[in-house]
């Protein structure tokens, strides 16, 4: 019994350690410029994982092994522990997680303790069940004035955008995210509802949109392309269908792009999602 | 001190990593209790819980005015949209009338202990009285605020001023439930020693709580209306 | 009421009524037992649940007949609907953290076990411990009616999660599907919990501290009490806090109140204050629901987990025929997770748009609470080092639940982290790291308890051919259904998806998902077997004497099953350790905590050990 158990627990070890060594599944290849020191502190993190995951593993099937009863043996160690184990596993241990925690703070810094850079693309996130908005700020780059009260759904103005604000005149809304390649961007997430969660598996980060705030995260995309952009936060019935896309463009096209009135805009952006295929998985 | 060691070690080992030292029997880690079966430190134990009991049931009433305190809090500088209530003067009443309950409490526990059994009813019931008097006191108010229209859902104040006012009067439901129920045992005699420290643990029990019920009332009474809003 | 000691008396004298045996019980081993059968009868319920999601998700579309008889508007036409699904999750997880992992580790075993093991005839509080029960059983009532009167026909009950993240939960009827009557059920059912638990916690605390019999120094006490005991501790402070979250939650829903809710919303085409079905909200913040919910769902995590810590250390002892290596060490462990479980509730916040330094610190805490769990399993393979192993089942569950709780446990090292927790939060990465460590783990602790006490509970030994099929398809079981979630999670897989079939990027794991929701099946198959034992073995298991496994604790010094008072009206003093196997020069390789100390202990040994009566 002790040897099948043995057995069983390095075979289950073997099994589990190497579902993430082949990498069969994996991320998606990242294309943000955060996620190169991101993916490394998780292969750190994983590597440690896996070798304490293992050593625990295999140290249990062998005192499994080892220590098994047999017939006719003596009786077992009288001990009731050691100071000096306990100290030095505690210190170990501490030492290794506690730095692990403060190793992966670094990332999230550079992300969160950062304005944006002068100068990134700014797009309004407005989230509403079950259905994704940007707010683009058109050529002027200035924002036009949105209110609650303005939001009209026959009328396709899901964000309340005030018409009669000169800024909003060049305002473009769209819902799919166009961003450009390789220039900062920064993202302000509103919700009109409940909370939802804006995430782009290939940028390496997930942020919810929390109504009744108004929260800025910034990110550098540095792959052009169309990926896939889904909601991380429970938000209703269809949340598994509140799916979008987000076109990562070269500057030249981004900037041709945001300089469209609304109605070309849109048919700009249809074209673009069928240019632009997705990655291969 | 290693001593993962085999063999002929005593057989009760100390240390950090050891086993549990040996030590005198003592249940309730109380030296003194050595007459184990003895039916009078069975009963002062027993009794002993009552205290202990109402401690840590204090500690989790005291849990839950935490929770709604970081609520009320945190609420109040979430956002713009917070009014002040007016003091609705009555409150006033409300927290003299419970403040002299815990004196009059405080003296019947007193009496009891002194023996004085009549003093004691007199005083309970007295206390009895200056309760529902509070909680008397504490609907008024709510009636004051309504007439002004000012209802839970009117503003973020007046919805934790409902709340918790209404929290702490649940709980204090409880305290005069207490002392309803001294005030029917002390019609009875206690005719041993027994029953005597089964009676003055939970006299001390209901009176610890009620003076809980004051002090939280106190706090509550300045969080609303004298804690710098914003 | 004048005569105290007839009173006493009165009280040790078994009731004869079957209402007052068996149903309004003030035995606290009755009320353990009804604990015990609730959460066998909530994980049945809970179980089913999950597999109905599991079929949902590996074969989209299907159409299961039965389902359209049983659940007409769950699944029409026997198809699982949206709705369906979530409101599956959201029960599935309500039930099982709430009225199985909450209920049977430490309302039953720990009911029936912490007065007999510090030899007490009874809980400090009968009539409070039967309230408890029965408040609990309320809330239970609750919870499966939200099922079914959730008040629209499309839905079947509450959707939000276990977590009823604000505002989805707190807008009503007009956020969708779900958000009705169910969901206040849902939340008035926790509330009823949460009192019902709180009753209960305080009944633990008093008696460990109150009724300890001669001798019973606190570090003289099984390490499961020191579990509940710590478990009590965390109940009585978390649960008030989810409690008070819950009214205000519940205000927000009929009361009209903005807690939770902030101004300006836009919900289903309509605007907050144009119509009376929506009411004017302004200013509510949903963080603050997230806060209090976590500040008691952390501590909740312990408060399943450290029964079977604490069941875990006491079994693998007894087996192992060993000591439990550092006692001590084991003791602060235990008390430095449940110190250290208030401190970290942020960590599930990282994403939520709190502060980023506080989530900084709260990372750090949080691995740091990793420490005490991992100076746990060191001291349990410390313990079976040099030990003699019998292979029992109970031990074979509690080596299992070692195994896995390492494997649950480990993956909080990459969740704790602020940056990692960004692309794995609220995937299947999380979903398989609190699964294994929370629910399998506590699960397996429990099962190593049932199989343990069992012949102590009712005089017999459960089957053990019956008992090791059971263990090695659920050992095996569980680590094909959790360690595939892991690499699900890497790909990026969200939680609470009704469906995967809208994005590409997941397809690739459909092969994936069907092998989970086949061994899933197989291994909830399994369990049927247990049942079977567990029943099978109360009317024909083997007879089982007062210590059938040669333990050492105070419950195997009295009759299996134990009287009604406990120890038949003389109750035990306590000379040693809870943990005397193997000592060396002692006749045989146990010795009990009632053993009087020889006279060569008295003399000889070290100073600790003098002792005169």
């Amino acid at each position: 019994m002790g040897r099948a158990l043995a057995l069983i627990i390095w075979i289950l070890t073997l099994g589990s350690v190497s579902l993430f060594f082949v990498k069969q599944w994996w991320f998606p290849t990242a294309i943000s410029s955060h996620a190169a020191a991101l993916d490394r502190q998780f292969l750190i993190t994983i590597i440690v994982v896996g070798i304490s995951f293992t050593a625990a593993q295999a140290g249990l099937g062998y005192m499994v092994w080892k220590y098994r009863e047999r017939p006719a043996n003596d009786r077992a160690v009288y001990t009731h522990g050691s100071n000096r184990l306990e100290v030095i596993w505690t210190i170990v241990t501490a030492v290794i997680f506690i730095g692990l925690a403060v190793m992966g703070q670094s990332v999230w810094a550079s992300l969160h303790f950062t304005k944006a850079p002068a100068g990134s693309f700014q797009v309004e996130v407005v989230a509403q069940q079950f259905q994704w908005n940007f707010h683009y700020a058109g050529h002027d780059g200035v924002f036009g004035r949105t209110d609650p009260s303005l939001i009209d759904d026959s009328a396709l103005n899901f964000i309340g955008l005030d018409e009669t604000d000169p800024n909003a005149k060049d305002d473009q809304t769209h819902s799919v995210i166009a961003v450009p390649v390789n220039r900062p961007v920064e993202l302000i997430l509103r919700s009109k509802d409940v909370i939802h969660n804006f995430w782009v598996p290939q940028l390496r980060f997930k942020q919810d949109l929390v109504p009744g705030m108004a929260i800025r995260v910034h990110f550098t995309a540095n792959q052009t392309g169309k990926f896939e952009l889904a909601c991380a936060e429970l938000c209703g019935q269809l949340h598994f269908k509140m799916k979008s896309y987000m076109l990562v463009l070269p500057e030249a096209e981004h900037q041709a792009l945001m300089a469209l009135p609304q109605d070309q805009f849109q048919s700009r952006i249809t074209e673009l999602l069928a240019k632009y295929p997705l990655p291969t998985y | 001190m290693a001593t993962t060691v085999t063999g002929t070690k005593p057989l009760i080992k100390s240390g950090f990593g050891g086993g549990p030292k040996g030590r005198r029997p003592n249940g309730n880690g109380s030296p003194k209790r050595n007459g184990h079966r003895d039916a009078f430190f069975d009963a002062r134990s027993a009794a002993n819980r009552y205290r202990i009991g109402m401690w840590v049931a204090m500690a989790s009433i005291l849990m839950l005015f935490t929770g709604l305190s970081s609520a009320y809090i945190v609420r109040a500088a979430s956002a713009n949209d917070w009014q002040a209530l007016r003091m609705p003067r009555i409150l006033l009443l409300s927290t003299a009338l419970i403040i002299v309950s815990s004196i009059t409490l405080e003296l019947a526990r007193r009496k009891l202990k002194s023996g004085e059994q009549g003093a004691h009813k007199s005083l309970l019931v007295l206390t009895t009285l200056l309760g529902l008097g509070f909680l008397g006191s504490q609907l008024f108010a709510w009636k004051e605020l309504a007439r002004q229209g000012i209802y839970i859902s009117s503003n973020p104040h007046s919805s934790f001023f409902y709340l918790l006012t209404a929290t702490h009067g649940l709980h204090l439901l409880g305290g005069l439930a207490g002392l309803g129920f001294l005030t029917l045992r002390s019609r009875l005699k206690a005719n041993d020693e027994l029953a005597a420290v089964k009676r003055q643990a939970q006299t001390d029990a209901v009176s610890l709580y009620w003076h809980f019920m004051d002090v939280l009332w106190i706090y509550l009474f300045f969080l609303l209306f004298f804690w710098r809003q914003v | 009421m004048s005569d105290e000691t007839h009173e006493a008396v009165h009280r040790h004298e078994a009731p004869t009524s079957f209402i007052r045996k068996y149903i309004f019980s003030l035995d606290h081993k009755v009320i353990g037992i009804q604990y015990i059968i609730l959460a066998l009868v909530a994980v049945i319920v809970g179980m089913t649940m999950s597999l109905l999601m599991r079929m949902n998700l590996s074969w989209p579309g299907t159409n299961w007949p039965i389902l359209a008889t049983l659940f007409p508007g769950g699944a029409p036409g026997g198809v699982i609907n949206p709705e369906f699904y979530l409101s599956l999750v959201t029960m599935h997880g309500t039930i099982m953290v709430f009225f199985v992992l909450t209920t049977a580790p430490q309302g039953g075993f720990g009911n029936y076990f912490l007065p007999i093991q510090i030899g007490a005839e009874d809980m400090a509080f009968p009539v409070l411990n039967m309230l408890s029960f029965w408040v609990t059983f309320v809330g239970f009532i609750v919870i499966l009616s939200a099922i079914f009167f959730s008040g629209s026909a499309s839905t079947i009950g509450p959707i939000g999660g276990w977590t009823g993240y604000a505002p989805l939960s707190a807008l009503g009827q007009i956020a969708g599907p779900g958000q009705g009557m169910g969901m206040n059920l849902w939340i008035i059912s926790i509330a009823i919990f949460c009192v019902g638990s709180l009753l209960g916690a305080l009944n633990f605390i008093t008696t460990l501290l109150n009724m300890r019999t001669r001798g019973m120094s606190l570090m003289r006490m099984p390490l499961t009490c020191w579990a509940w005991f710590t478990t009590a501790v965390l109940a009585l402070l978390s649960f008030p806090v989810l409690l008070g979250g819950g009214i205000l939650l519940l205000l927000d829903r009929v009361a009209g109140t903005s807690f939770f809710i902030p101004g300006g919303l836009y919900v289903s085409g309509i605007l907050s204050g144009t119509t009376p079905s929506f009411p004017i909200h302004t200013g509510g913040s949903p963080i603050l629901w997230q806060h209090l919910f976590w500040f008691f769902g952390h501590p909740e995590v312990y408060i399943a987990i450290l029964p079977g810590m604490g069941a875990t250390s006491h079994i693998l002892s007894t087996f192992a025929r060993k000591p439990v290596f550092g006692y001590r060490a084991m003791v602060f462990a235990i008390f430095a997770i449940g110190l250290l479980g208030f401190f970290v509730w942020g960590h599930h916040m990282f994403i939520s748009g709190m502060s980023p330094y506080s989530a900084m610190t709260f990372s750090i805490l949080t691995l740091s609470i990793g420490v005490p769990s991992a100076v746990k399993t060191f001291n349990w393979l410390g313990t079976l080092w040099g030990a003699r192993i019998r292979f029992t089942t109970p031990m074979l569950f509690a080596l299992g639940f070692v195994s896995l709780f390492v494997a649950g446990g480990i993956t909080g090292l990459v969740l704790g982290q602020t940056s990692l927790d960004l692309p794995m939060h609220d995937t299947y990465f999380v979903l398989a790291h609190f699964h294994l460590v929370m629910g399998v783990a506590s699960i397996f602790g429990m099962f190593a308890a049932t199989y343990f006490w069992f012949p102590k509970m009712f005089g017999r030994f459960m089957n053990d051919t019956l008992g090791r099929i059971h263990f090695w398809i659920t050992f095996v079981g569980v680590y094909c259904i959790f360690v595939p979630m892991h690499v699900m999670g890497l790909v990026g897989m969200p939680r609470r998806y009704a469906q995967f079939t809208e994005y590409t990027f997941l397809s690739r794991l459909h092969p994936l998902v069907v092998f989970v929701s086949i061994v899933a099946i197989i291994t909830v198959l399994t369990q049927f077997l247990f049942y079977f034992n567990l029943i099978w073995s109360i009317f024909k298991g083997k007879k089982a004497g007062a210590n059938p496994w040669d333990a050492t604790t105070l419950e195997w010094t009295t009759a299996s099953p134990p009287p009604h008072d406990n120890f038949a009206g003389v109750l035990p003093v306590v000379y040693r350790g809870p943990y005397e196997f193997a000592v060396p020069g002692a006749p045989n390789d146990f010795v009990m905590q009632t053993e009087p100390e020889t006279e060569a202990e008295r003399v000889g040994g070290n100073g600790h050990n003098g002792h005169r009566h």
